[in-house]
């Protein structure tokens, strides 16, 4: 039995000694949801410390952000807005991290998937009285086609020359802030303001409020066509890990790439290919929010969807379905983050669940034996 | 456009990448690869700021922004180390959470009056010669005049003295280095903290010295994912890192000096002339970090080099393996 580091920390004068043992048997299915939602709990009443420390009202600030954001069903419209883009990141996030390859770049091809789906519209590929379906799918294409090659070329680094993928595609996320920005102030301006002009109405994905002339409960709610988008991305992701060859080599490369290596599987032409999969994804979170939300090509339309789509894939352990509810959590942090001071919250609270959470993944590789002295 | 003065910014622009990058090859020469530089950098240089704009004292700004920065590095270290946690998700982790946490604390700082900043000083002698004596001796903060001092100290640390002999074995075959007494959890814990430390003293740089202010995210602007890359693309070597740190300074500088005139070198400047073109310059410093990592990895393949053997592996005592 090996004794690691944690296995020594013992206090003499305590009349029992807490010890550390490897888990033989993986801990049961429940166990691992018990401790990641006590872990957010225990991250939350650390925010509420930190929030107090910076001179702030840590209840009133936890009771804001849960009645203006699940308080009616307006805003838990506005909540489902905000948690689209992040279900759908995540799901990029999701199949990158299952192959370990750290796909950190989804905020640039989310960028570039709100270009690709832009350029449809300002072009123009396609004339403005084109039929609706016809925008939505060729947005989708052009959108999903930008992501994907945005995610192509860390990938083909990290296949070809070990280009470490971390940075490559940080990297990237700057590059496509500024790419967008030359589109945006350069060519697509309307009238000098650093924004192009409203899509035709034409590429709007529906909403929920353009039915309201028949389903008068809907006026006003503001969630669209991409929680469709969405959803259907889960489950193709889920048949793709976990009903699929390809899947299969996915997980098999993720868990132990010596194995994956000598059974044959590809492991720099699946790099490639995941990594264009998961830029795809992203891809079409930008082009969800550019055409359901936005309706412009902006420079301010990601308050970090690409980053916390990274914690929501943790969050949900790679799992797509759960996937949906976590990321309707943090859409529920970001929506209501805008009003709340310090602004700076938001980012803090996730970045102090996170950390909780890896930390926290000790007990499901150890489990605490608490034993009176003497005991052998 | 004076070249000379471009070079003479670059060498300070550079010398914020020098802490940073100097700080990543401590903590990855003992196996411990941190992806926090950002959000640690970004702490240091919002308490430094925030302590200067409070005391008026420049220099107690960078002493705590050093004690923030290696102080929530050790949030990183003990999930890594004890823990043995995923490194990669453990530093973008701590990345995370210090970047929110200076958004948090750093709120309103933005506002904040006038202050006392790190002096400058030209050195007596030095900067008499021609050509090397403005750009590296003349009108400089004192940070960078420190930051020629700890270069040559780090290299003779790592590759000459009995601790740096210990630093490298812990990096390179811990359970050797374990076997001979070396304690590696302690070690490693000690040179995640030298990182950090070093990381706070790079914000400090930005915030106190070389661009002051508080900015939010965008007093980094990326600063600490470059010289990550700087780390690979200098083999963990100091002296590498030096030049690449002072180089891609200047990069950063010529991307912002080269719009201003309306001549460049007898031609009309395109730059001046198509301002957009200023989103392009933008990309730079973020595509050549690419580049160098392309060659940097190239060249470890082709001569054998490359990162410590042990990098971004937990060391567990008694089990067999690295």
């Amino acid at each position: 039995m090996n004794k690691s580091a944690l296995t020594r920390s013992k206090a003499n004068w305590l009349p029992f000694t807490v010890e550390l043992e490897p888990r033989l048997t993986p801990p049961p299915g429940w166990f691992s949801w018990v401790l990641t939602i006590g872990m957010v709990i225990f991250a939350l009443l650390i925010g509420a410390l930190v929030i107090a420390f910076a001179g702030g009202n840590p209840w009133a600030a936890y009771s804001h952000i849960a009645r203006s954001s699940f308080g009616s069903i307006g805003v838990l419209s506005d909540t489902l807005v905000k948690a689209i883009p992040l279900m759908i990141v995540g799901l990029a996030c999701t199949i990158a991290f299952r192959m370990r390859i750290w796909n950190i770049g989804a905020e640039g091809q989310f960028f570039l998937g709100a270009f690709g789906a832009s350029a449809v519209v300002l072009t123009p590929i396609l004339p403005a009285d084109s039929p609706q379906w016809l925008f939505i799918l060729t947005m989708l294409i052009f959108g999903m086609a930008a992501g994907a090659i945005w995610g192509f070329i860390p990938g083909y680094l990290k296949a070809k020359f070990k280009v470490n993928e971390v940075i490559s595609t940080l990297m990237l996320n700057y590059i496509a802030v500024s790419w967008n920005n030359y589109w945006i102030y350069a060519v697509w301006t309307e009238g000098g303001f650093q924004m192009s002009k409203m899509f035709p109405r034409n590429a709007w994905l529906p909403r929920l409020t353009d039915f309201a002339d028949r389903v008068p409960a809907f006026g006003g709610l503001t969630v669209h066509f991409g929680l469709i988008l969405a959803l259907i991305a889960a489950v193709v992701v889920w048949l793709i890990l976990y009903r699929s060859q390809w899947g299969y080599e996915i997980r098999v490369v993720g868990d132990n790439p010596p194995t994956a290596n000598y059974a044959g599987i590809p492991i720099a032409r699946n790099t490639v290919l995941v990594m264009m999969l998961s830029g795809a994804l992203a891809g079409l979170a930008g082009m969800s929010e550019i055409s359901g939300v936005v309706h412009r090509l902006q420079g301010a339309i990601s308050p970090g969807y690409g980053y916390t789509g990274i914690i929501v894939a943790w969050l949900a352990k790679l799992n797509p379905f759960a996937v949906i509810p976590v990321a309707i959590f943090f859409g529920a942090l970001i929506l209501a983050g805008r009003e709340i001071q310090p602004s700076g919250i938001p980012k803090m609270i996730q970045g102090i669940i996170l950390v909780c959470l890896i930390a926290s993944d000790f007990l499901m590789r150890y489990e605490i034996r608490i034993r009176r002295k003497g005991e052998a | 456009m004076d070249l000379i003065i471009v070079l003479q910014a670059g060498v300070a622009t550079g010398t914020i990448l020098l802490f940073a990058t100097l700080g990543e090859i401590f903590a990855e020469r003992s196996g411990v690869m941190n992806l926090g530089v950002e959000g640690m950098m970004l702490l240091g240089a919002m308490s430094a700021f925030s302590i200067a704009t409070r005391t008026g004292n420049p220099w107690l700004g960078l002493l705590v922004a050093m004690l923030a920065a290696g102080l929530i590095s050790q949030i990183h270290a003990f999930i890594s180390i004890t823990l043995q946690a995923d490194q990669v998700v453990s530093g973008l982790s701590l990345g995370f959470l210090a970047t929110g946490l200076s958004l948090v604390l750093g709120e309103g700082l933005s506002k904040a009056g006038t202050i006392t900043l790190i002096p400058s000083w030209t050195v007596p002698v030095l900067s008499q010669i021609p050509i090397l004596g403005p750009i590296f001796f003349t009108d400089h903060k004192l940070l960078v005049y420190a930051g020629y001092i700890i270069i040559p100290l780090a290299w003779y640390y790592i590759n000459h003295t009995r601790p740096g002999l210990h630093l490298r074995a812990v990096g390179e075959y811990p359970a050797a280095a374990d076997s001979l007494g070396v304690n590696v959890y302690a070690l490693r814990y000690l040179y995640v903290l030298v990182g950090g430390v070093f990381a706070g003293l790079a914000g400090a740089t930005i915030s106190l010295a070389i661009a002051p202010g508080w900015f939010s995210e965008l007093t980094t602007a990326g600063q600490g994912w470059i010289a990550i890359g700087l780390v690979i693309f200098a083999q963990w070597d100091p002296l590498r890192a030096a030049f690449g740190a002072y180089a891609f300074g200047a990069l950063r500088r010529l991307v912002l000096d080269i719009q201003a005139p309306m001549m460049l070198f007898g031609f009309r400047n395109p730059f001046y002339y198509n301002p957009y073109w200023g989103f392009f310059l933008e990309m730079l410093p973020y595509a050549f970090t690419i580049i160098v990592l392309v060659i940097g990895s190239r060249e470890a393949i082709r001569r054998r080099l490359g990162a410590p053997t042990a990098l971004g592996i937990p060391y567990i005592r008694g089990e067999r393996g690295l």
